[in-house]
């Protein structure tokens, strides 16, 4: 793949992005969208395990492929973010307790977080290199955060509209995110490779 | 033999309930809203959306078996770590196995083939049902659940593709002057058509709920 940093780094921001246009991170983006003081402490953390994801799966993967091992690849990765996400559960609780409390519940759904495995899986098949693997993970990361706030914000200013009883719950913020996916829609062929 | 631990007061339920209970009252999709994901991103056509619907199923009934199988092995400090792994050990043998079948449905389904390993149903199923169930009963949820889960996903591919395309199953369905809603089969078309699913399920339920008399007729499936 030829495709430069820049080129990646805003064709996944925008044009790509993880949840409303390759649709990685649903749960999440459904789950925790509903204040924006959440939004952003779960944005910041599945970016930091989608980096560390990334750099671990760039690793195993010249590993698995030197050894000719690739039927486990896939079985590597998940084991490798789960033990990721633990590690940077640990660290964050010696170096930086108040961070820890108030990311706490989140950190562990990470592990389960499509759009953490679907870095490395994607950065696999699109063959990056080390940098552009880095820069994907980090523009996917940011994206996730991006769509997060946007829908936290609208959600917020809707949860005082009147809204009829149908509509409401997880229909509402289908229709919101279809929405919100329209607009980003609007990016495409931004950062295209060609 | 041991049995299920219930929750106090709840009965036993039997084989025909375990079985329809994810196709219909507990649908992975419509009522779970659950690994949404894959829904979403291969339903763009029924062929795909089928196929991914019954690549997941078979994951689901492999590991619900194994993971029922090996309950009372399994410590409990590690039973998550365990079922992960049971799991990616299926989808590594049915992502193998699409590949070998049609390489082109392959290309299409991409890397959402070995996401199956993030889906919440399966890990769900295995941590809720199956490791507190016999193995019998654990794969009849789980054929329940995938059955479900593959209609699910048949409902929002076919609507995507007759809108989006004017086919269903490749077959076109309203002639050359047929205007495709393009929208539909692009990434907004996911959302809007799942969203348009859940409006359509509360409206009915709201309409059920309307006379007054909640009555027990439609509390059976």
């Amino acid at each position: 793949m030829s495709e430069s940093v820049s080129q990646i780094f805003i064709g996944t921001l925008l044009a790509n992005n993880f949840v409303l246009a390759m649709f990685l991170g649903l749960c999440p983006f459904l789950g925790v969208s509903a204040r924006l003081n959440t939004a952003l402490p779960m944005g910041a953390a599945t970016t930091f395990v989608m980096l560390v994801a990334s750099l671990c799966a760039f690793g195993l993967n010249w590993l698995v492929t030197a050894l000719h091992l690739e039927f486990l690849r896939l079985i590597a990765y998940i084991v490798i973010i789960a033990a990721a996400v633990q590690l940077v559960e640990m660290v964050l609780k010696k170096t930086s307790p108040v961070l820890f409390r108030a990311l706490g519940i989140y950190l562990a759904l990470i592990t389960t977080n499509c759009a953490v495995l679907g870095v490395a899986l994607f950065q696999t098949a699109r063959e990056y290199r080390f940098i552009q693997s880095l820069t994907f993970a980090l523009a996917g990361g940011l994206g996730f955060t991006l769509a997060l706030l946007l829908m936290a914000g609208l959600r917020e200013r809707l949860s005082l509209a009147n809204i009829p009883n149908v509509v409401q719950g997880t229909a509402l913020s289908l229709l919101l995110a279809g929405l919100l996916s329209l607009a980003f829609m609007g990016f495409a062929g931004l950062g295209a490779g060609e | 033999m041991a049995t299920a631990p219930l929750i106090p007061g709840q009965k036993p339920r039997s084989n025909l309930e375990e079985l329809l209970e994810g196709v219909w009252k507990q649908n992975p999709v419509f009522v779970m809203v659950l690994g949404m994901c894959p829904t979403l991103a291969v339903s763009v056509s029924a062929m795909n959306a089928m196929s991914m619907g019954l690549a997941t199923a078979f994951v689901l009934v492999g590991s619900s078996l194994l993971v029922s199988l090996m309950r009372n092995l399994v410590p409990k400090e590690v039973r998550i770590a365990t079922y992960i792994l049971i799991i990616a050990t299926f989808v590594t043998v049915v992502d193998y196995a699409i590949q070998a079948i049609s390489l082109a449905l392959y290309d299409a389904l991409g890397a959402f083939i070995q996401l199956i390993v993030v889906n919440c149903i399966i890990l769900g199923r295995a941590e809720a049902h199956a490791s507190k169930n016999r193995p019998v009963k654990a794969v009849l949820n789980a054929i329940g659940m995938g059955a479900g889960f593959t209609i699910g996903l048949f409902a929002l591919g076919a609507v995507r593709e007759i809108l989006g395309a004017g086919k269903l199953f490749g077959v076109s369905l309203f002639g050359p002057d047929f205007q495709p809603w393009v929208v539909m089969v692009l990434p907004p078309g996911g959302f809007f058509v799942l969203g348009a699913w859940l409006l359509l399920f509360n409206w009915l339920d709201s309409r059920k709920a309307a006379p007054a008399k909640p009555t027990e007729s439609h509390a059976h499936v």
